[in-house]
């Protein structure tokens, strides 16, 4: 049985509309692209093997062969290629463009770092390999983790975690180890309004009730506020630096000082290091646990969602109680990753494992590689561009985008607007959308909550002034069209490979796989029911 | 700095429209003692490409590459052979250097793959409905026992003897913290599983069972009999797959009952990478997909009545649902999952059953043959490409031994069961369809020297 028993059908539903005027319903370069499911079938492979080896004496497999079909569809190699080349060019992406999605840095990808991530030194060995063979990659995460305590100025740091909320999940669960060691189990994390979703959900993951800690008028934590909520119930807060609203917390240290004298700690999200990084070191703020997402900050790729990093840096107080494995250099110059077997000699208050194996090697490799090509002088240029690259789009266009706190002073690297001002009925979305059809990505909209209709705009340091400009000068313009109600504003994008998507319809009525079309005719059935309704 | 377009030019200039008199002023919210005046002290200045490049080199080759000699290590992380076109592939920088599809109008490249992917993980694991992936296959697990205790509001989990000791180390980790109380159990060198422990374990408390098929010495079990059990109480059952070309050639997890099927889908399209990124795999029964951790695609029309794809069933996650979400899981492993898809393009059903077949005769025949070395004896009755050997001496020495011939002969249970007496004989196995003739005769003649 094939998986596409139909035959493909050149005139996919997408084809058909009459105003694309070609029988093929590609316009140009824009090309439709079908399933999978909808050209390849279970006969056709694009790989060819060497002949089989004799099975010894036969199969071994418990009885257990498979009989019925998996219905996996096979396509020759030119038509892979093909697939998703085509499929590719439907995509936004940094090599095409700015990128200003606030709370996220989507900064430039150096190629170098790819290419190194795939010497085979590095991509082609085993996690389990025995590790007096594989010394140079773990002097590579040593190195690593020796620049990450450097540049945030703490004392140890747990490399497994494998993206952001993961460290964050690690940092809490570090933090609920220290305090049941010390025998003061507690309750309560606080979290501000304005922190991204992960932070209130990580705490919650590690069982601890959530409560939240309002903000000033002037987009910071509110410290007073804070300080009356503080008590031997409460674990830890957790703080994002440079915060949500795109500001630095001025009362970090007294914020930090406020919550170890409750004998609580303070975890820092890091997704906006980029801000600081070189300049400012958190673990002079009093910070006791940061992630960091190697793939903001540091420029490992985002592929569309990941994979990230988080690697945690950790105070002296928490730094014991980081998960297996923990990188370590020995004096006469040999590199281990200390797991279960020489933990108790070595590590014995780790609180116990994250993950399978090391963590992102491959993330570490084209960090390490970032980091060197910058050097300690290159990444506080680093921050510093970011942060005049955002001030700059701020200032060019607080005249017609209301910047809430734009009164406050400078903000660091994203810049916020509100969508206060525009014509009835017209939202922040209807300005994201627009910007699509001038060829940039939009911003992060709707976030942070504690911002109506918040778009959040986080240029980075590898925009060019002639990027931002031409960027200043669209968005000035769909500004001045929202405001003046311009309805040609709400159809936007019309020039996308897709115009707005029906989410609700998605979410009502889920379509989560491909579901093979019943033959005419046929009995519905067969192996090939799956998902949809 | 060959990343930083910005001339001093230009920050003049942009310093003078943001009104700013020095960049310092708008570091200015920083409190003073807390500003470093210059590069921080002990770390090097910027670097160019060939300097940097010659630094890792030289980092990389002090490294056994596996392709380079006689390699035979698994237990989790596989090596396979991965088509050209798949490397080149995610290196568009359209695949490579999106953010995640938030914006459904020009991501439709990315979001149909997921979609794609996630049809072709759910066959492949024989469920109904997969998500756009996970972090890895140990993560996987852990968010697989949450999903079951919120399906079934229980809280007792009883894990096989066979699941990989890591995973069991993430998922004891994670349960301190929920509450999760885990039955645990250390496996034994024989050819049996635990399947009969695991059948008279549950009761009416139990949220779930989680089974690693084949499992971490290579066996495999038949799954139906647990799922049949499980369900007879309410329980569910939770399969995890490490090796999925495994299942080009026996039956799935789903086709057996299982419930959740989560797995480690490195084998198909990563690489090794020293343990990381990799991909998880999660699949489930339709009917419980809100319980369900992580993203999802689906597809939908737009406003001119053209079928692509978006994010959907959002209010699963945290940056709508925040402390009320399924799982804290936001970044997950969407180009490795770009990676798996491709190659399992390539392969289709046709070349998946093949790939399978060629690694399971290639595993028999090396079995077989190093059976026969006085004093190593093979433990498993049944295996797909990994199996465990028993030494007549500690394997874990035994490793070191076999590197100073160069040859990475396996893994040792003693590295991953530290202080299991019984256990420190067992040598895993693995055999791929990368291994060569003499890469079997090397390992076979390494062995037969070290136990002799």
């Amino acid at each position: 049985m094939t998986a596409n028993p139909s035959g493909w059908k050149p005139s996919s539903p997408a084809s058909t509309t009459s105003e694309t005027g070609t029988i093929t319903g590609n316009r140009a370069l824009m090309l439709e692209e079908p399933l999978i499911f909808e050209i390849g079938d279970s006969h056709s492979t694009g790989v060819d093997f060497s002949p089989s080896p004799a099975a010894g004496s036969g199969p071994r497999l418990a009885g257990l062969i498979r009989t019925s079909p998996i219905n996996l569809p096979g396509l020759s190699e030119p038509e892979t290629v093909r697939h998703y080349t085509r499929l590719s060019r439907q995509n936004y992406a940094i090599d095409l463009g700015l990128f200003p999605l606030g709370s996220c840095t989507m900064k430039h990808n150096p190629r170098l770092n790819e290419k190194l991530a795939r010497l085979p030194g590095f991509a082609d060995i085993h996690p389990l390999a025995p590790q007096e063979t594989v010394q140079g990659a773990i002097e590579l995460i040593n190195r690593l983790s020796e620049w990450l305590i450097a540049l945030t100025g703490m004392y140890g740091v747990a490399m497994s975690p494998k993206a952001g909320a993961h460290g964050e999940l690690c940092g809490i669960l570090a933090i609920r180890a220290a305090l049941e060691a010390r025998g003061d189990p507690r309750s309560v994390v606080l979290v501000p309004e304005s922190a991204h979703g992960t932070n209130p959900a990580t705490a919650a993951f590690a069982g601890y009730k959530v409560e939240d800690i309002p903000a000033t008028a002037e987009g910071r934590v509110d410290l007073e506020a804070l300080k009356a909520r503080l008590g031997p119930d409460v674990a830890a807060v957790m703080i994002t630096n440079p915060n949500t609203c795109g500001l630095f917390e001025p009362e970090m240290k007294a914020i930090s000082d406020a919550v170890h004298a409750a004998g609580g700690f303070v975890y820092c999200d890091g997704a906006n290091f980029n801000a600081i990084v070189g300049k400012v070191r958190p673990g002079d703020l009093g910070i006791d646990a940061m992630h960091i997402n190697l793939h903001k900050t540091f420029s490992t790729p985002h592929g569309g969602g990941g994979p990230g990093s988080g690697p945690v840096v950790m105070s002296e107080a928490l730094a014991p109680f980081a998960p297996l494995p923990y990188s370590a250099r020995y004096a006469d110059g040999t590199f281990r990753m200390v797991e279960e077997e020489v933990a108790a000699d070595e590590h014995p208050q780790a609180f116990g494992r994250m993950v399978a194996f090391h963590g992102q090697m491959g993330m570490f490799t084209r960090a390490l590689a970032y980091i060197l090509s910058h050097g300690a002088d290159g990444l506080a240029q680093v921050a510093e561009d970011s942060v005049l690259n955002a001030n700059y789009v701020l200032r060019s266009l607080e005249d017609v985008l209301d910047a809430p706190f734009a009164f406050s002073g400078p903000c660091m690297h994203e810049a916020i607007f509100s969508d206060r001002g525009f014509a009835d009925g017209f939202s922040t979305i209807d300005v994201a959308k627009a910007l699509i059809d001038e060829g940039f990505h939009p911003m992060t909209m709707y976030f942070p909550l504690v911002v109506h209709g918040a778009m959040l705009v986080e240029p980075t340091e590898t925009e060019s002034k002639a990027s931002l400009d031409q960027f200043i000068a669209a968005l000035r313009s769909i500004a001045e069209r929202a405001r003046a109600g311009d309805e040609a504003l709400r159809a936007a994008p019309i020039h996308a490979p897709r115009r707005r998507l029906d989410e609700t319809l998605a979410a009502r009525r889920p379509i989560l796989a491909f579901k093979q079309p019943v033959p005419e005719g046929a009995e519905s059935g067969a192996g090939a029911e799956i998902g949809g309704r | 700095m060959r990343y930083l377009p910005l001339s001093d030019e230009d920050r003049s200039e942009m310093l003078a429209k943001v009104g700013a008199g020095s960049i310092d002023e708008l570091f200015g919210d920083v409190p003073a003692e807390a500003r470093l005046t210059g590069p921080i002290h002990g770390l090097p200045m910027h670097a160019s490409e060939m300097s940097v490049e010659r630094q890792l080199t030289a980092m990389a080759n002090r490294n056994m590459v596996a392709g380079e000699v006689p390699f035979f290590l698994g237990c989790g992380a596989y090596r396979h052979h991965v088509p050209a076109s798949v490397d080149h592939l995610i290196q568009r920088g359209e695949f490579l250097t999106a953010y995640t599809p938030y914006q459904p109008e020009i991501a439709q490249g990315t979001l149909q793959v997921l979609f794609e992917f996630q049809t072709q993980v759910a066959r492949l694991l024989g469920c109904e409905v997969a998500n756009a992936s996970m972090y890895d296959g140990s993560t996987a697990c852990w968010e697989a026992i949450g999903m079951a205790r919120r399906v079934t509001r229980r809280k007792r989990a009883i894990l096989s003897s066979g699941l990989h000791p890591h995973y069991v180390a993430v998922c004891a980790t994670m349960a301190k913290f929920t509450g999760d109380s885990l039955d645990l159990a250390v496996p034994e060198l024989s050819a049996a599983t635990d399947a009969e422990r695991l059948i008279a374990s549950i009761d009416a408390d139990t949220s779930c069972v989680v089974v690693q098929y084949p499992d971490i010495l290579g066996r495999i079990a038949d799954l139906a009999p647990i799922a049949e059990a499980a369900h007879a109480h309410g329980a569910l059952l939770v399969a995890v797959v490490t090796e999925p070309v495994a299942l080009g050639l026996v039956k799935s997890p789903g086709e057996m009952g299982a419930d959740i099927v989560v797995g480690e889908g490195q084998s198909i399209g990563v690489g090794l990478q020293f343990g990381g990124p990799y991909v998880g795999l999660f699949a489930c029964r339709e009917k419980h997909v809100r319980q369900m951790p992580g993203r999802l695609a689906g597809e939908t029309v737009d406003a001119e009545g053209k079928r692509g794809f978006v994010l959907t069933l959002s209010t699963r996650e945290q940056h709508i649902r925040r402390e009320k979400a399924t799982s804290n899981i936001c970044t997950n492993s969407g180009l490795c999952a770009l990676a798996f898809s491709i190659h399992m393009t390539l392969l289709g059903e046709k070349g998946l059953r093949r790939l399978a077949e060629i690694n399971h005769a290639r595993a028999v025949e090396v079995a077989e043959r190093l059976a026969k070395i006085p004093g190593v004896e093979l433990v498993n009755d049944s295996f797909f490409n990994e199996f465990t050997l028993e030494l007549p001496i500690e394997a874990r020495p035994a490793v070191h031994s076999m590197v100073e011939k160069r040859v990475l002969g396996g893994v040792s249970l003693g590295r991953l069961y530290p202080g299991e007496a019984a256990l420190a004989n067992g040598l895993v196995v693995a055999v791929t369809e990368t291994v060569s003739d003499e890469d079997v005769d090397a390992l076979e003649a390494a062995l037969r020297e070290i136990v002799r």
